[in-house]
């Protein structure tokens, strides 16, 4: 057992996915000397050497092209984009290649291809560096998203989509990479990796959220408690697919919902949850869906940053208007 | 000296270059050889044909043409071995055909039954790609998975193995292609860029994609182009095999430029008269990669005319085998994309299925079959 972060949770995960599955190969920008800007590939290239932890050039389409062209030749590619604002070079190959490839081919070819992308905002970081670009990944058929929120989750995760044979972005919120660790039991086995999770039990109202915003909602329910409010955290882990039959239990309970996540409002991951909640539990609810936040604007500079990020107040400023109804 | 390498002109005269020589390899005649080539740019011919022919009865939505470029795809097709890899985009109907894929196999994509047809494992023939220039990653990447597999430059014939990547002019200013240079170059990977220049990218000519020609931006990535008369089967065959060859030994990459001409539309959806002039496309005409290997077979005496009348009706029979087999290409079920999205079915998707086969079978009254 040790206490890790989640940085390092990542780093284990990948190490022991590549002496498990000699196929596994770790490519992307900076991943091998540097292990990565942010470290998670750190050491991987030493041990493995270069033809499984591959420098790339620095062309994002690139690399996701040649990891599909890896994958239909037997490997499984884990790919690093540098930053989410990276992405978008990619999005071709991501949306039109690996995404559609299974079903173009009927069924014959497989693309197990991980897509390790850093999320999220509130690193004081430049432009691009702090996109939440997930609804772009989860409206599109044929991927698979998912974003682990703390360390435990993160070693498992990680190994559980590499050893999936279809292709999963897999979302890493970034401000929390070095903050914060907890406690890694290798001997214990992970739950299902397309499940959502009650990070915190609750009856009055149910908090929604995955990645960087589950330790911004648990902080909201450790405030609200002192109110004598108690709120149902859920970490939803999943992202397409969506796993909502723990989320409709709940909400069924507590007949009020919030879903909170960094990423724009419009057309973002919280309003297909709303939709699918009123779909499934309109009878049970006592207020409307509500949601909490980056607005629709770009991202803005890193000064204002923090007003823009779904805090603590904002999300209890939700709980108030939905328990108000 | 021009840089366009050619075996075979126009008329139909061999010449010599001092780099490239046809060389069908030992112990297989010469001239069965050149018959075999002139026979499948033949029945290539008569495949595309027939295909436009179906798409203007309406039987296909589109079709993609390969009129003029058969010997650049029969020349390139041919000089594959079976290990070797093949990534085409959507015009390649003639490397299909070298890769023994069925023609009905082919119409499938273009009439709307299916997105590819034909198995890629099996056949080393990956499926079409639409969008301009992406299956120039794929075809790097996979090269770069068969240098790990040691499977070059290991001097073995049988297991040496090569990529090839087909592409277009148009597709030469795509990011992906210069990307796949840069990856190709960096890691020696053994793919071979066939491009042909068909002169124009639907209605934008090639004035317009480059102000060199695109066989000398090689150069710039750091490894050798070439430009071949891709109207001449027995040059573009030549240029292949080496550039192939010197992919299987691990000498890495090669951009095999092959100067041709689309003599028909883009798609059966344009009209090259809206953007394009006759005499360009008379002149194109005497340069055609059938007559010129005609020509010299005739004048040497290398064939007969009942060599030709047999061919002539095998390329029929092979029109009335599209035409027929064509309308029975099967409609896939409305229930396979929900089968054929992932590797593993998400429960999500398994119940939009079964509600969408519930309710089908209500308007039906029978309830369609929910695996594929």
């Amino acid at each position: 057992m040790s206490t890790v972060t989640l940085a390092k949770a990542l780093n284990l995960g990948l190490r022991r996915a590549m002496e498990e599955d000699p196929k596994v190969l770790v490519m992307g920008e900076d991943v091998g000397r540097l292990g990565g800007v942010f470290r998670i590939t750190d050491g991987l290239q030493k041990d493995f050497g270069e033809d499984r932890v591959i420098d790339t050039p620095l062309a994002e389409s690139g690399i996701v092209g040649t990891a599909v062209g890896l994958a239909l030749r037997g490997y499984r590619p884990v790919v690093e984009i540098q930053f989410d604002g990276f992405v978008y070079p990619a999005y071709d190959q991501i949306v039109c290649q690996v995404a559609k490839m299974h079903s173009r081919s009927r069924g014959r070819l497989r693309l197990p291809i991980v897509i390790r992308i850093p999320f999220g905002g509130g690193i004081g970081a430049v432009e691009h560096h702090s996109e939440s670009p997930e609804a772009q990944f989860a409206h599109t058929p044929g991927l698979k998203v998912v974003a682990c929120s703390n360390p435990v989750d993160g070693y498992w995760m990680l190994q559980q989509a590499i050893a999936h044979d279809d292709p999963v972005v897999f979302l890493e919120p970034k401000r929390q990479y070095h903050s914060g660790k907890a406690e890694l039991d290798a001997a214990v086995g992970p739950g299902p990796l397309f499940a959502s999770r009650v990070a915190r039990a609750g009856g009055d109202v149910t908090l929604l959220c995955y990645g960087p915003t589950v330790k911004t909602c648990l902080a909201a329910a450790d405030a609200a408690a002192t109110e004598g409010r108690s709120l149902e955290v859920i970490d939803l882990r999943t992202l397409s697919p969506l796993d909502m039959d723990p989320v409709l239990d709940s909400v069924r309970r507590t007949g009020r919902a919030v879903v909170v996540h960094e990423a724009h409002m419009n057309l973002g991951m919280g309003s297909e949850i709303a939709a699918r909640i009123t779909e499934k539990c309109f009878y049970s609810l006592e207020a409307p869906v509500l949601r909490v936040g980056g607005f629709d604007t770009p991202y803005p500079s890193a000064r204002i940053e923090h007003e823009w990020l779904p805090d603590v107040d904002r999300v209890l400023d939700a709980v108030d208007r939905v328990l108000g109804f | 000296m021009s840089d366009l390498i050619q075996l075979l002109t126009p008329e139909g005269e061999r010449v010599e270059h001092p780099e490239f020589r046809f060389d069908p390899g030992p112990g297989v005649d010469e001239a069965e050889m050149i018959r075999g080539l002139l026979r499948d740019m033949v029945l290539c011919r008569r495949l595309d044909t027939e295909a436009t022919a179906l798409q203007r009865h309406g039987e296909l939505g589109i079709w993609a043409p390969l009129l003029g470029q058969e010997a650049a795809q029969v020349g390139a097709g041919r000089a594959l071995r079976k290990q070797d890899h093949v990534f085409p985009t959507y015009r390649e109907h003639g490397v299909a055909w070298c890769r023994g894929i069925d023609p009905l196999d082919m119409l499938s994509t273009w009439r709307g039954t299916d997105h590819g047809g034909w198995d890629p494992v099996a056949t080393g023939f990956h499926l079409y790609t639409i969008v301009i220039g992406a299956q120039t990653l794929h075809a790097t990447g996979y090269a770069m998975g068969v240098q790990r597999d040691g499977l070059v430059g290991t001097g073995d014939p049988d297991r040496d193995t090569a990529v090839i990547a087909h592409f277009g002019d148009g597709a030469s200013s795509q990011g992906d292609v210069n990307e796949a240079f840069v990856f190709a170059a960096s890691y020696n990977s053994p793919v071979v860029f066939f491009c042909q220049n068909n002169q124009w990218a639907i209605s934008e000519p090639m004035e317009r994609q480059s102000r060199i020609p695109l066989f000398k931006r090689a150069q710039g990535f750091g490894f050798p182009g070439y430009q071949v008369d891709g109207n001449d089967v027995l040059a573009t065959y030549a240029v292949a095999q080496a550039a192939l060859q010197r992919a299987r030994d691990g000498e890495g990459p090669t951009l095999v430029e092959a100067y041709t001409y689309r003599m028909g539309a883009h798609t059966t959806t344009d009209d090259p008269t809206r953007y394009r002039l006759s005499e360009d496309v008379e002149h194109w005409k005497l340069k055609d990669p059938i007559a010129r290997v005609e020509a010299y077979l005739r004048r040497n005496g290398l064939v007969s005319d009942e060599w030709f009348a047999e061919l002539e009706a095998e390329a029929d029979a092979l029109g009335v085998r599209m035409r027929e087999g064509c309308h029975a290409l099967p409609d896939p079920s409305p229930l396979s994309p929900f089968n054929e999205a992932y590797a593993e079915i998400t429960p999500e998707l398994e119940t939009q299925r079964d509600e969408f086969a519930a309710y089908l079978s209500g308007l039906q009254g029978a309830a369609p079959e929910v695996t594929r």
